[in-house]
């Protein structure tokens, strides 16, 4: 069995960030990564970031100079093509290495797995080529194929939108963006980008059907009426091999409930997430959380939950220095100020509801 | 079909290998996915779903879904969207739940 102080699992930007964190003030850090690679899914983001710290700079260099940063980190060893599979009331972490089972027992832990993208309920929805936003992203960006010909996008949110920008960049003809709300939900940033190349955003839309032989042919779309409702007779069928679903995130929180970690129902943090406390510390003493699993967000603020629950995780084990405390205090103004614009409303009202359920509990 | 210039990335697809989709050759390089080596020969379907045996494609593409599920050099249900192409490798339509190879 392998003992290590800190046991960081999820090797994308928030597990990485609280790695780096947690080791630098000291701590013994163990990073456990399913994929061959780390980076997560920042690693294939092309667009350039807002916000102070990282304005102007690609997802992707963001990601590199992360990496480097990693790997100079004395105190982290890295287990790569690692799942984690369980956590036990022991306290001990059971992971898959190459083909053998593995067994970690961690001082503390903090699950970094972020989110998954979600479905959507349609006919022939299981069709070849309707592909989530991001798989078209993967694509394209960390293997260089062009996912389709022709695609139709669903959903006008930040994904939706930079992913269909994208997939012109990589040659393929966006048909359409349609989206069920009556308004865009992404930035207008990226819409008027988008809106340039002459893509039709159609709010106030949905997907009725999926069909073709085998494999997408093409979509009938169907527009809404102000109660969401499909206005008969406005169907309109769209010529596409591709698909693409940007219909929101789920945090992928399975270990949380495995481990017996309160879990909370917030609809705006997209999900079941972990009930937390300010250091991002589970209802389970010594298990924290970073990222899209508290809620899905932005790479951003994933890194600043990492430095976070990084810096309390160490801090936790003795390691409670000056420095911890401004890496804590860093990483709180950080969050705050990049849930500053209206875009973070909804965000912040979970978090407020996550908040409130967790004082109840204490009541 | 791959990209060829890219306005903002560059591709290091790495070594050009075969690997075989059903037997059949399919151009790959290692520093790719055989998700990707397939969707780039334009192959989209992956295997059939078991009770109503409807094709079955790639959905989200980096492991978290089950829709990907082939039968590679013999080890059935390997999520190939998280695999990397090597040289020969077999990659087979799997057919039922398969039976895992000890």
């Amino acid at each position: 069995m392998r003992e290590t102080e800190i046991l960081v699992i999820g090797g994308g930007p928030a597990g990485i960030r609280a790695a780096i964190t947690a080791a630098e003030l000291g701590a013994e850090v163990l990073l456990c990564e399913r994929d061959g690679w780390l980076g997560g899914q920042l690693i294939k983001q092309t667009g350039k970031f807002f916000g102070r710290e990282y304005a102007g700079q690609r997802g992707f260099e963001i990601c590199a100079d992360l990496l480097a940063k990693l790997h100079n980190t004395a105190k982290i060893d890295i287990w790569l093509d690692c799942p984690v599979l369980g956590i036990y009331e022991d306290g001990v972490v059971s992971c898959q290495k190459k083909d053998r089972l593995e067994k970690i027992k961690p001082q503390r832990m903090i699950i970094a797995t972020g989110a998954a993208e979600n479905f959507l309920a349609f006919a022939g929805n299981d069709l070849p080529g309707v592909i989530s936003a991001g798989a078209a992203e993967t694509l394209m960006h960390m293997s260089g194929v062009v996912p389709a010909q022709r695609a139709l996008m669903v959903g006008a949110g930040n994904i939706g939108l930079t992913v269909s920008y994208q997939m012109i960049q990589s040659g393929v003809e966006v048909a359409a963006v349609i989206e069920a709300a009556p308004q865009i939900g992404g930035y207008l940033v990226h819409a008027s980008k988008l809106a340039r190349t002459g893509v039709p955003i159609k709010t106030g839309y949905t997907i009725q059907e999926a069909y073709g032989e085998g494999k997408v042919e093409g979509a009938r779309i169907m527009r809404l009426d102000e109660t969401w409702r499909p206005i008969p007779g406005s169907e309109e069928d769209i010529a596409c091999d591709a698909i693409c679903l940007a219909v929101g995130l789920n945090p992928l929180a399975e270990l949380c409930w495995q481990a017996g970690c309160q879990m909370e129902l917030i609809r705006e943090l997209s999900g079941h997430v972990p009930l937390t406390d300010e250091n991002l510390q589970t209802t389970i003493e010594g298990i924290y959380v970073a990222g899209d699993i508290c809620g899905p967000e932005e790479a951003t603020t994933a890194m600043a939950e990492g430095k976070l629950a990084g810096a309390n995780a160490a801090a936790s084990l003795g390691y409670d220095t000056e420095q911890a405390q401004a890496a804590r205090l860093a990483a709180l103004a950080e969050l705050g100020e990049l849930r500053a614009g209206p875009m973070s409303a909804r965000i912040k009202t979970g978090l407020d509801k996550l908040r409130e359920k967790g004082a109840a509990k204490h009541a | 079909m791959r990209i060829g210039e890219h306005p903002v990335l560059d591709f290091d697809r790495g070594k050009k290998v075969r690997i075989y989709y059903n037997g059949q050759a399919v151009e790959a390089y290692e520093n790719e996915t055989i998700a990707a080596a397939l969707h780039a020969a334009g192959i989209r379907r992956l295997g059939e779903s078991g009770e109503l045996h409807r094709p079955r494609g790639i959905y989200c593409a980096i492991g978290n879904c089950a829709s990907c599920l082939m039968t590679v050099d013999e080890q059935p249900n390997t999520r190939i969207c998280i695999v990397k192409c090597r040289d020969g490798m077999r990659v087979d339509e799997q057919r039922g739940r398969g039976v895992l190879k000890v």
